[in-house]
Formats: C-alpha cells, structure tokens, sequence
C-alpha cells in the first residue's frame, strides 16, 4: 500500500471516530458550563444508540432515529437533572447512576435484539463536491453520513451559542456564580435544566452517529467507554467547543492506530496496546488536566456545586 | 435636595431569636449622599437588603417617589432604580468587564453586541471618573477596578438610587479617594447614595446626612456638617469610646522570630512570598499593612508551619524550624490566630469547651493518656469563658452558634489562654478585629498589647490602617509578595503607606 492510501484510511477512521466522541463531548460542554457535572455520558450514548437502532429497524429513517436517540439522551438526562438541580443531590453520585442505569436499561431492551442478529444498512455518505477531491482532507472529512457533517455544525453553532447571545452569556454566568446570576434576575433553575437536557440530548445523537454509522447490528456494551473519553476531553478542552473540535480527532487519531498498524503488517508493539492507548491517554488527561493549575482560571467555578438560594 | 426619593416607613425584620430592624425610619433625598451608620449587628445591611429586595421584611412600608412599592427581589429593585454595590463583589472573574456589565440586562437581545455595550460602559465610565477596560477579564483587575465594575453595572441599569455596603473595606488609601470623588460626581448629577458604613471618619468625609442605627432601632438621623466624631461615636455603641490606646514604650527582650529569604508557593505554583526576610523582638508588635492577597496569609502560614517553605529560612527564638511541622512551631511557642474563625480557627460542630482544649486535649490535666477527663475540660473552659468574656449560654454550645465577637474570644482564649512557653511567645494574628464590632474590637486590641506587655512577641495583619497605626510599635507594608516599607510607628505617614500598598512606591 503507498503511504497516501495508509494516511487517508487513517484520517477516514479518524473522522469517523472522532466524530461520536467530539458530539458528546459537546453535549458535555454545554451541560458542564451551566455548572452541572454529568457523568452519565456513557449511559447516555449507549440508551440513544439503543433507541435510534430500533427505531431505525422499525422505519428506516434515519432522521428519525436520531431524533430518537435525541430524545432518550434528554430522558435520561433529565433524571439527572430533576436529581442534581432540584433534590441537589451529589452530581458525582447522580452521574454515576445514570451510566449505570443507561447501560443497564440499554442492555435489557436489546438483548432480543443482540440474539437474533437483526441488522441495518449503515447510513451512506454524501459527498460533499470540491472538497471532497482535496487529497486525504477531503475523502476523510468531506465523505461522511450526514450526522458527521452535524457534528461540524455543531461546533459552531455551540461555540456561538456560549460566546455571541445573551443565553449563553447566562449560562456561563450561571455555571460561574450562581447566586450573582440569580440576583440579575437570571432563571439559574431553567437555565441549568435546559443545559442538562440539551448536553443528553447531543450524548444521545453521538450513540445514534455510533450505531447508524458504523455497527450493522447491537451488540452489548457497543460505546465501550467512549462516554468516558469524552468526560475527558471536556477538560482536555478547556470547556470550549472549538478546543473540543481538535481535541476529539486527536483521539480519534490516536484510536485508529490499531487498525492502521495492522494493516501495514507492523507487529513489533502488540495490538492490545494500542487498543489500550484511548484510555490510557483518557487517565494521563484527566490527571494532567484536573491539576489544579490547568484547572483553576477554565473550569466553571461552581460546577458540580448545587444551588440553593439563600434565605 | 428636598424632595425625599426614597423613604422606609417603620421597618420591621426578625430573625429567628434576633429583631435585626425594629420600626427603623430612613429617608433619601435626590442627589445626596447619606451615611448608614452602626457597629456590626446593628441592623444596616438588613435594612439595605430589604431595600434592595434581598430579604422579605415584616412589616413597614417602602416609598419610592412617594408612591408605595413591593420589592421582592433585587430584579423589582433595579427596575425600580434602586441597586446596591455588595461588600463581596458579585462578579464572575473569569468574564470580561462588559460581560460582567450587561448580565441579565433586558436589552441584550439573542445576539450580544458588545461592542455597542462597551460603547455605552465607556461613555459612563468616563463621565464619572470610573476608568476601566470593558474587554478586561475581570480576574486581572484590581480591587478598586472591580468596585469600579460593580458601580458601572449599576449604571448601565440607570440606577437613581445606589448602595454601597462597607465599599472602603477592600480599597488603598488612594483607591478611597478615587471613590469618593466618584461618589460625588454621581451625586452632583443626581444620583442618591446610601453609604454603609462603620467608620466615623468616612462619615463625616463624605457624607450630607447620617442616620445612625443601634440593636436594630434608630438612634438619630443628623446633618453631618452638624455633629462630630465624638457625638456619632457615642450614638453609634451608647457610650463613649477611645480612640487612642495608651502604649508604654516597648520593651525588648532578644530576638524571638527571624526570617531568612522565604520563598513560598501557592498551590498553582505561582511564586507568592518573594525573599522575605525580617525578624522580631520580645516585647514588640508589628503591624502587617498590605491589600489582601498580597502574601499576607503565606506569609502568616510560612511562619506558623502551616505552609511548605520553598527555600529561605525560619527560626524560633534561635531554634531552625523551616518546614517543621505547626505542632512544632505550636510546641516552641508561636501561636496562630487564623483568618476565619469558623472552619480554620474553630470546629464549628464542636463545643465552645473542646474547641478551648483543641491544642492540649492530650495532656494532663485534660487526658490521662487513654480518656479525656471532661470534669477538667470543663473546669478550664469555664474559666477562659470567665477570663476571656466570652458570651456564651454554656461551654456546651457548639461554637458555630456564637457571634463573630465571641468567635474571636474562643480562638483567643485557646491560643493565648494556656501560654505554652514560660518566657517569649510568637503571636500570629491574621485580622484579628475584621468583622468585629467596636466593643469586641477595643478588646481584642487591649489584648494584644497585654500580650506585648508581658513580653511575647506580636505580629499582626490587618486591612485597617488606622488600627496598625494606633496599636504596632513598627508598620511592615507587604506588596507582591514582598515586604515593601518598614518604618517606626511613630514616623509613620498614612500617605505613603498607602502608595506602598498599591506598589507605587518602596521605602
């Protein structure tokens, strides 16, 4: 194989990974700059991949299913939600239950669906013209399923949200103090629930780009860990969309070594650790980044606090 | 100036065991700047809270305009004119200035225009005198650019009627005179000040009118032109207090701390105590002046154990304890009076009695080794409550139920109630009267004159000039993460202390 065949494969698999993690990475953002700390991505990600499989198999329409998986991102969000916002219950805690309860619930309701090996057709990709004939850049970037292009948008469309309107300017102001926020007559209370539910909802479109895009058929455990990634990549990217945007194909990046060493027979460093390599690099992250002189000046400063008014 | 702009008819707010406001009457005229006076406790932030629609008072009638108003929240407030600039700065330091400004501002529209917005903040800012960069990020600023921040936002919302609370507390000398002419700019054109505040001599510096409140009631309301400090002094705590301390020469006894180039580091890493070196006597105070955030509390912390010494030296009365741990320095007689008395000072869910026995609850007579013997803890703390004056019902109350005051006498007793070393002792005071009404404040100043007077050697940090002036026998001006100015009390000039704190100027 000549090298630009290798590299534009890798690139290829480096979007299509990327992709998954750099949506619910978002997700992940915007419910973490209002000051709520999700950690339910994983369980997010599994119940909408889940839900946009089956109603996939039922209709055949795509969009549908991703509004499918939408919706399930935002129910399960809105447990946590109703949990951490208005029982102002542990965040960590709350989190934690949601990844287990999506895994859970996901699991149960597509065991059928595991055993009798139903399968889809991946959804096509559409090529976009003129870009897609740039070498390498163009058939891994501009030669995708439609929800990778969303992911795109996105990005832009978050990163103006938080920086150019006045929501996103509450928002972070909500995520930052709270009770400032509250005396200015913000609705710190809707605005975190509205962060909530909109950050699951991306969770759950990144398991419907999962499932559609790339897996013919539900298998158990099908996001493995990928939420997780992302719950480090919010702070490998400084809570900021853009960041976000390079951050998530670097581990896309770093996801599709495997694959590509495989195919060009090298065998000197076993495959398991470059399997591994995602998650090992999703810890040095966490550790690097969560010290706190990475932390302090970028990270909301009441996140995973709770709120209370005072008297 | 004679039409009232705001009037507070019979107010009335009560806490549970406490009536904060009772029946107090205040009123406001357009364009001038009128002075809320009281010691802490008296009832001035209530009242103002209520104003601005932060507390539900509960009974009394608010006019503005003379027409009578609901405020429920500090939204009605500002809508109907009234804003208040906070002790605390509500501000999100990680936000620009004009970010900051307009929050929650009705005309921003989906889409921020914040060049338009800065537009505005600049004209206002200019008009008067309140200069800051509306594309700063507010943690860059110093304490005087945010107040100036806060005052802005009040501003941009057209505010008529502004409240500052205690605005002076955070500022250099030089920052306060910058207010003040702000203060009178903005009453030239119109606007109505209420200042909050506990010190006399900002009164009657700025003030058109006073109105002084006691336990929650009103005591008077007079023309400032008209009275003196003496007068508002013996209004404002019902008798007459002294303003000068009498000291006796002090009378040194060798050398009891020395400090070599300490350097210290904050958590981040960032250098925050830059070489400092110093040392001090038996038998002398020394006044620490400085803006918070100085080096002040690693400076306090380097010397009392609390925090790693990057490089530099400390000894105590000539023993080498860089890096030793507070149990240490505690054992060789340097004893710590900590900035928050709840939470570092004291164990808020514990007794007033075990909090006293703290540092010796190991020893006899309080332990045989195994057992704690409560029959002697309580003997004792009963006698620092008595020695001490600490109001309390019994040394069975958990301490988080005691006032600032009282607080302050438990942290006091503790340290300085059981003398560890017979000869010197090293005190470390972190502003041991902020927040502490003249009584409590009067005391705890005595105090530590006693202390000197017996030899041991103080030395303390205070946000108040006036205090390091009236009780230290030498001033030390920390800047940066340095000590910038040291001088003899006596030679002291408040102007140039002040330039020193801003880093204006080393001696």
């Amino acid at each position: 194989m000549d090298p630009l065949t290798i590299l534009t494969t890798m690139f290829i698999l480096m979007v299509q990974e990327g992709s998954i993690l750099l949506i619910a990475t978002l997700g992940e953002i915007f419910t973490e700059r209002s000051g709520i700390l999700n950690l339910g991505v994983e369980g997010l990600m599994c119940f909408g991949a889940l839900s946009s499989f089956v109603v996939y198999y039922l209709t055949g329409n795509w969009i549908t299913a991703t509004l499918a998986a939408a919706l399930a991102g935002l129910a399960l969000s809105l447990i946590h939600a109703f949990v951490s916002i208005t029982l102002k219950a542990n965040q960590t805690v709350s989190g934690l239950a949601i990844t287990i309860l999506g895994l859970g619930l996901s699991s149960f309701i597509g065991r059928p669906l595991a055993l009798s090996r139903v399968r889809i057709e991946p959804l096509e990709s559409v090529r976009i013209p003129v870009l897609s004939d740039l070498p390498v850049i163009g058939p891994s970037f501009f030669n995708q399923n439609p929800l990778v292009y969303l992911s795109y948008i996105m990005v832009i469309i978050l990163w103006f949200i938080l920086y150019k309107t006045g929501f996103g300017l509450n928002l972070r102001s909500v995520g930052e103090n709270p009770s400032m926020a509250d005396s200015l007559g913000i609705n710190v209370f809707l605005t975190r629930y509205i962060a909530t539910s909109v950050g699951g909802a991306l969770c759950g479109v990144s398991g419907a780009l999962l499932i559609l895009g790339y897996y013919p058929s539900w298998y158990d455990g099908i996001t493995a860990g990928r939420g997780w990634i992302a719950v480090a990549l919010v702070i490998f990217s400084s809570w900021n969309p853009l960041y976000a945007f390079f951050g998530a194909y670097f581990f896309g990046l770093v996801g599709t070594l495997n694959a590509t060493f495989q195919s060009i027979g090298f065998r000197v460093i076993p495959t398991d650790f470059f399997r591994t390599l995602p998650y090992l690099l999703t810890i040095v992250v966490l550790v690097i980044f969560s010290s706190t002189r990475f932390r302090k000046r970028k990270m909301p400063a009441s996140l995973g606090k709770p709120y209370t008014r005072e008297l | 100036m004679n039409e009232n702009v705001l009037e507070m008819v019979d107010i009335v707010k009560i806490f549970p065991g406490v009536v904060a406001n009772d029946r107090v009457n205040f009123s406001l005229k357009a364009g001038e700047i009128h002075a809320l006076l009281g010691e802490n406790g008296a009832g001035k932030t209530t009242l103002m809270n209520i104003l601005y629609g932060i507390y539900k008072m509960d009974s009394g009638v608010i006019k503005v305009d003379g027409r009578a108003v609901s405020i429920r929240s500090p939204r009605d407030a500002i809508k109907l004119g009234i804003g208040m600039v906070h002790q605390n700065f509500k501000l999100v330091p990680a936000h620009t200035v004009v970010e900051n400004i307009i929050l929650g501002s009705e005309n921003n529209g989906f889409i921020l225009d914040l060049k338009k917005s800065s537009e505005k903040i600049k004209n206002l800012a200019s008009s008067f005198g309140l200069k800051v960069d509306p594309f700063s990020e507010v943690w860059k600023l110093s304490m005087g650019e945010r107040q100036r921040v806060e005052i802005l936002k009040l501003l941009y919302r057209n505010v008529r009627i502004m409240i500052f609370d205690e605005p002076t507390a955070v500022l250099t000398p030089q920052e306060k005179k910058e207010l003040f002419s702000s203060l009178k700019e903005m009453s030239s054109k119109g606007k109505s000040i209420i200042f909050i505040t506990h010190k006399l001599d900002e009164v009657l510096e700025i003030s058109d009118r006073v109105t002084v409140l006691r336990r929650g009631k009103n005591v008077a309301t007079k023309i400032t032109k008209e009275t003196n400090k003496f007068e508002l002094a013996n209004l404002m705590i019902g008798r007459p207090i002294i303003f000068e301390y009498s000291k006796n020469p002090p009378k040194l006894s060798g050398l009891a701390l020395k400090v070599e180039n300490v350097r210290v580091l904050d958590e981040e890493g960032n250098l925050r105590l830059k070489d400092v070196s110093f040392s001090l006597s038996g038998g002398e105070i020394v006044g620490v002046a400085g803006i918070a955030g100085n080096g002040q509390r690693e400076l306090a912390e380097a010397i009392t154990g609390l925090r790693h010494v990057s490089s530099g030296k400390v000894f105590v009365r000539g023993k080498d304890l860089t890096n030793a741990s507070p149990r240490r320095f505690f054992e060789n007689g340097v004893l710590f009076i900590p900035e928050e008395r709840l939470g570092v000072g004291t164990a808020p869910n514990l007794s007033v009695a075990e909090n006293l026995v703290l540092k010796s609850y190991d020893n006899s007579p309080f332990s045989n080794s195994v057992f704690l013997k409560f029959d002697a803890i309580q003997k004792f703390a009963e006698m620092l409550v008595k020695d001490f004056e600490i109001l309390c019902p019994s040394v069975k109350v958990p301490v988080k139920f005691l006032s600032g005051g009282n607080l302050q006498k438990v942290v006091l007793a503790r340290e300085l109630g059981n003398l560890v070393s017979r000869d010197v002792n090293v005190i470390v005071a972190m502003y041991p009267t902020r927040g502490l009404d003249v009584g409590a404040t009067e005391y705890v100043r005595r105090l530590l004159l006693k202390m000197r007077d017996q030899g041991n050697a103080i030395i303390f940090f205070s946000e108040d000039l006036e205090e390091i002036l009236s009780i230290s026998d030498r001033i030390f001006v920390m800047f940066d993460g340095r000590i910038v100015g040291e001088m003899d009390s006596s030679k002291a000039d408040v102007e140039k202390i002040g330039l020193m704190m801003a880093g204006s100027i080393a001696s």
